[in-house]
């Protein structure tokens, strides 16, 4: 199969499975009685609908070429930041610091990878930004809680910026025989990472008892984690087609980035409830904000970079 | 208007400026909208929250002395925002609140941020007697408060590029009508409204 086969088939399988997930909420929202139940199938269509946007705009993205996918995530990394420093509290004296953050880091970052420029782009966030973010703030002479005020941004950063701009950095990998099909492999990161958020969603609200960690995500069950998490990994090993990977490899990237991307839900929803809030934002009608959907990418995609480079990379 | 409407879709790329109102609202009604003051983008976020049609009618106060400083703030506070300028330091002998009452004559609802001037603080200080003024000449003029979350954040005094933080728009009912209240009862439970919407 040719890479534009792949492609095309690739965005066919799903769409087929969002109308038929479509026609299943449409059918629900007839049946559907108590309040309880009309709520959440009402939730339940309105996640659907965004997933038909998240998709359309991903496919758009690809057409366009690999820039503009760049480009997406650099305003996907902005519109996380957002939230992150809207729920974070700070002062004036981080002014000049967030400013920095979101006008010079983002698009900086972005650049690095839209340049090929490897060895900068890990070193950009973790270097540079760490020690001059609060070299920055601290020029407003305003040391009231300056630690916490700095560790916050540089989370912030680090998993708004850094971590998910791991995302689009697989397309400057060099992998032997997958020459100029990188964007497979970011399609297959992100189907891998929110098809396991589906079924775990599903998988819990169909047979879900247990609890895992109620006192930080109450809508987590053992049965979804172990259900959702499985079929994902196994769905995943069967699209080893669109990768470098053999089967058996494809089976167990999927099933690291099965768990990196549950436990990024998990640190995410923590970091939440710390900032007394429900939702990151309300940018995502269903689905809350833009961090409530990439939660599992942030972590799952420096994971999964990392390991395809150390693994598969020629250079 | 093409510059509100730019304006407009920058605020909200930047700031979100999401409406939350405290129970649906009567537009049919001409109205005076009061808020807390933070930032230069205080009245452009209130405008860019209201639904369109009470756009149309709605002129924001603005100090002469800042909007009038140069052609290209005049341009835009007149033409893009469709304010009503007034002086902040004026004349003896000169009624400053006059073109203010004008425009509440013809019927145009308002904005107006009764503290006078820019605050650092997110929670408003004490309120000048110019809103009392208008309540007490118009009485049958609705007076909706308004809280401006975020925008300190965003836009605080002394800087001048806004930061992308989520601000909210908070608008809450309208002050009920208490007759021959005293002034400074007035203004501290307009002031009370504001706080009420912040938490």
């Amino acid at each position: 199969m040719s890479l534009e086969d792949k492609f095309l088939w690739f965005f066919f399988a799903i769409a087929c499975l969002l109308a038929l997930a479509s026609i299943i909420g449409r059918v629900l929202a007839r049946r559907a009685t108590s309040d309880s139940s009309v709520a959440t199938i009402e939730n339940l269509n309105q996640r659907v609908n965004a997933w038909w946007g998240m998709v359309i705009i991903f496919f758009v993205s690809y057409q366009l070429g690999g820039n503009a996918t760049v480009v997406l995530f650099a305003f996907i990394s902005l519109f996380a930041l957002r939230e992150f420093i809207t729920l974070t509290p700070t002062t004036l004296g981080d002014h000049n610091a967030l400013f920095s953050a979101f006008f010079i880091l983002i698009p900086l970052q972005y650049l690095l990878i839209g340049t090929h420029w490897y060895s900068m782009f890990t070193l950009l966030i973790p270097v540079y930004a760490f020690l001059l973010l609060p070299a920055i703030a601290v020029l407003s002479q305003d040391t009231d809680a300056f630690l916490e005020r700095t560790a916050k941004i540089q989370w912030g950063v680090m998993i708004c910026i850094y971590c998910i701009s791991h995302a689009p950095a697989l397309l400057l990998l060099d992998l032997e025989g997958f020459q100029g099909q990188n964007a497979l492999l970011l399609f297959y990161l992100v189907f891998v990472v929110q098809l396991s958020d589906v079924l775990q969603y599903v998988f819990g609200k169909l047979f879900g008892k247990h609890k895992v960690a109620p006192l930080v995500s109450p809508s987590k069950t053992v049965e979804g984690l172990v259900g959702g998490g499985l079929s994902a990994t196994l769905i995943g090993g069967c699209m080893f087609w669109m990768t470098p990977f053999s089967f058996w490899q494809s089976l167990l990237m999927s099933f690291v980035i099965v768990a990196m991307g549950f436990l990024g839900g998990l640190v995410m929803s923590a970091i939440k409830r710390s900032l007394s809030a429900k939702d990151w934002g309300t940018m995502i009608k269903g689905h809350g904000g833009m961090l409530d959907r990439m939660d599992s990418i942030c972590f799952a995609a420096p994971i999964f970079f990392h390991l395809t480079r150390y693994f598969f990379s020629v250079t | 208007m093409w510059i509100s409407n730019a304006l407009i879709s920058v605020l909200r790329f930047l700031i979100g400026v999401t409406a939350r109102w405290e129970s649906p609202p009567d537009l049919s009604r001409q109205r005076i909208y009061f808020a807390n003051h933070t930032s230069h983008m205080d009245t452009l976020a209130i405008i860019a929250a209201l639904p369109p049609k009470a756009r149309k009618n709605v002129k924001p106060v603005a100090a002469a002395d800042y909007w009038g400083k140069n052609r290209f703030l005049s341009y835009i506070s007149q033409q893009g925002l469709n304010a009503v300028l007034i002086e902040r330091n004026p004349e003896p002998g000169v009624n400053v609140l006059e073109p203010i009452f004008d425009v509440v004559r013809d019927g145009h609802s308002i904005i107006i941020f009764p503290e006078g001037t820019r605050s650092s603080q997110a929670l408003p200080g004490p309120f000048k007697s110019g809103l009392f003024r208008l309540a007490e000449t118009f009485p049958d003029v609705d007076l909706v408060p308004i809280y401006l979350e975020n925008l300190h954040r965003s836009m605080p005094k002394g800087k001048h590029v806004p930061l992308p933080i989520i601000c909210t728009i908070r608008i809450g009912d309208p002050l009920p009508h208490i007759a021959h209240e005293e002034k400074q009862v007035f203004l501290e439970r307009a002031r009370e409204a504001i706080l009420r919407l912040s938490k």
